[in-house]
């Protein structure tokens, strides 16, 4: 549950400033996003998100590093099936 | 070349496995606090990367796993009203309660919806003025906050229809008491990342000064897993008791200071029982009196209400590192993912349900 995914900021609304709020892209579906958090946070910024917040700020690297981990180790988990079956 | 990028994690992996492998002499026992760690762990096979003197043991640390009993039959209980709308993240929508589940609920007539984050279940109770919203405000100090700003914004925007059923915990607690227990086995811990992007790390310095036992805090890729093993394992080796942080990208020493306030604007540390493992002094948090009006325990006079946990699932001692799921007698034969006797099968992060998928 405590799992976070990257994203990208598409815009921000600040016009309730107790609860902003950013449009977030995550691999091209938006989400709406809760920035209070993270008052330097601007847009094209990439933020880690949990349940509707941003918990941090991340540079592209991480967050483009964080996805191609996951799908490499995915990619190695077939081939690693691929050799045991056959 | 590309082929070389591709795999470049895949090289990282092994290398670090090399290295792990180096340094070890001893055998260890190492827990890693975290479900989503432990989720990894299993799904990408990472103890083969490891070597045999390593034992990994599955921590408390998914929520859905931990939440008492009596949380879910009161969750029943107030999702079967005929005024209720029920919102809940996904992943309780089939954790058994002493008689059913909240799917079963909803089969049954209950309107029960799955929402993504704490702020849908407050639109809807906007959107249903005449409807009781309740939100099941489970999870670790990573979610802790934003079910708070959400009572913070039901109230900025004058709800007197939203409330949550709230039970939160807390890991140093959890820690401290698998450290003290007398069958205690762990000798190093993997520390949750994402909690300590909230919350920092200051808590656990004097935990591995009194315990004598590392804490690395770290991720939940496969890399983040193994880095965190090697640092533990470094520690270990050279009788070393120290916090160290391999999760630079996320976790700071002070964590999110404004999240912190927001939790404890709303919320208060209190004594919490686990499921499973029973009560752990001020490892919870609740509602604080200020926002009452919030409170689903006191809206639905639930406070008192006190439920026996089933003795047959022994989800406590493989929590507490004591067992591996496997050694539960039901394991896979009564309870499997689509009949689950306990929280842990349910769970995607839970480690009977984790052991089932990946590893029968
Ligand atoms: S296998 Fe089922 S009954 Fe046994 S500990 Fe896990 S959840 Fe409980």
């Amino acid at each position: 549950m405590c799992l976070a995914v990257p994203g990208k900021i598409v815009s921000i609304d600040k016009s309730n400033p107790e609860f902003i709020v950013a449009k977030v892209s995550f691999g091209g579906a938006i989400k709406e996003i809760n920035i209070q958090w993270l008052p330097n946070a601007k847009v094209n910024d990439y933020i880690m998100a949990h349940v509707g917040t941003a918990l941090e700020i991340i540079s592209k690297e991480e967050a483009e590093a964080a996805i191609k981990t996951s799908n490499d180790f995915a990619e190695m988990q077939n081939r690693l099936d691929d050799e045991l079956i056959s | 070349m590309k082929y070389v990028d591709e795999f470049r994690n895949i090289e990282t992996v092994k290398n670090l496995s090399k290295k792990i492998k180096s340094v070890v002499k001893n055998s260890w026992t190492i827990m890693e606090i975290c479900g989503g760690q432990t989720h990894s762990i299993m799904k990408y096979s990472l103890q083969e990367f490891l070597p045999k003197q390593l034992t990994l043991v599955h921590g408390p640390g998914c929520p859905v796993c931990v939440t008492p009993l009596e949380v879910i039959d009161k969750a029943h209980f107030i999702a079967k009203q005929k005024d209720v709308i029920f919102a809940s993240f996904g992943d309780m929508l089939r954790v058994p309660g002493s008689k059913t589940d909240l799917l079963k609920v909803k089969a049954e007539g209950g309107d029960v919806r799955i929402v993504y984050s704490p702020f849908d279940a407050v639109n809807i109770a906007e959107q249903n003025p005449n409807k009781k919203v309740v939100f099941l405000a489970v999870g670790f100090e990573t979610t802790a906050p934003a079910n708070a700003m959400s009572v913070l914004e039901a109230k900025r925007r004058k709800l007197n229809n939203y409330s949550i059923l709230s039970s939160h915990v807390l890991v140093p607690p959890a820690m401290h008491a698998i450290l003290s227990s007398p069958k205690n086995l762990i000798q190093g811990f993997l520390a949750a990342g994402h909690v300590c992007t909230i919350m920092g790390y200051e808590e656990y310095f004097p935990i591995a000064k009194l315990y004598k036992t590392p804490i690395v805090i770290t991720g939940f890729e496969p890399v983040d897993i193994l880095k965190g093993i090697l640092a533990t394992v470094k520690q270990l080796e050279n009788n070393k008791f120290v916090v160290e942080n391999e999760y630079k990208r996320l976790a700071r020493k002070e964590g999110n200071i404004p999240a912190q306030k927001t939790m404890f604007e709303v919320f208060k540390i209190t004594d919490r029982s686990w499921r499973g493992i029973g009560e752990i002094a001020q490892s919870g948090l609740r509602i604080k009196d200020k926002y009452a009006e919030f409170d689903a325990d006191k809206i639905f006079k639930l406070e008192s209400f006190k439920v026996e946990e089933p003795k047959i699932c022994i989800s406590g001692e493989i929590m507490q590192g004591l067992k591996k799921p496997s050694q539960c007698p039901a394991f896979g034969k009564e309870c499997i993912p689509e009949n689950p006797l306990g929280a842990p099968m349910v769970s995607s992060e839970g480690a009977c349900s984790a052991y089932f998928r990946y590893k029968k």
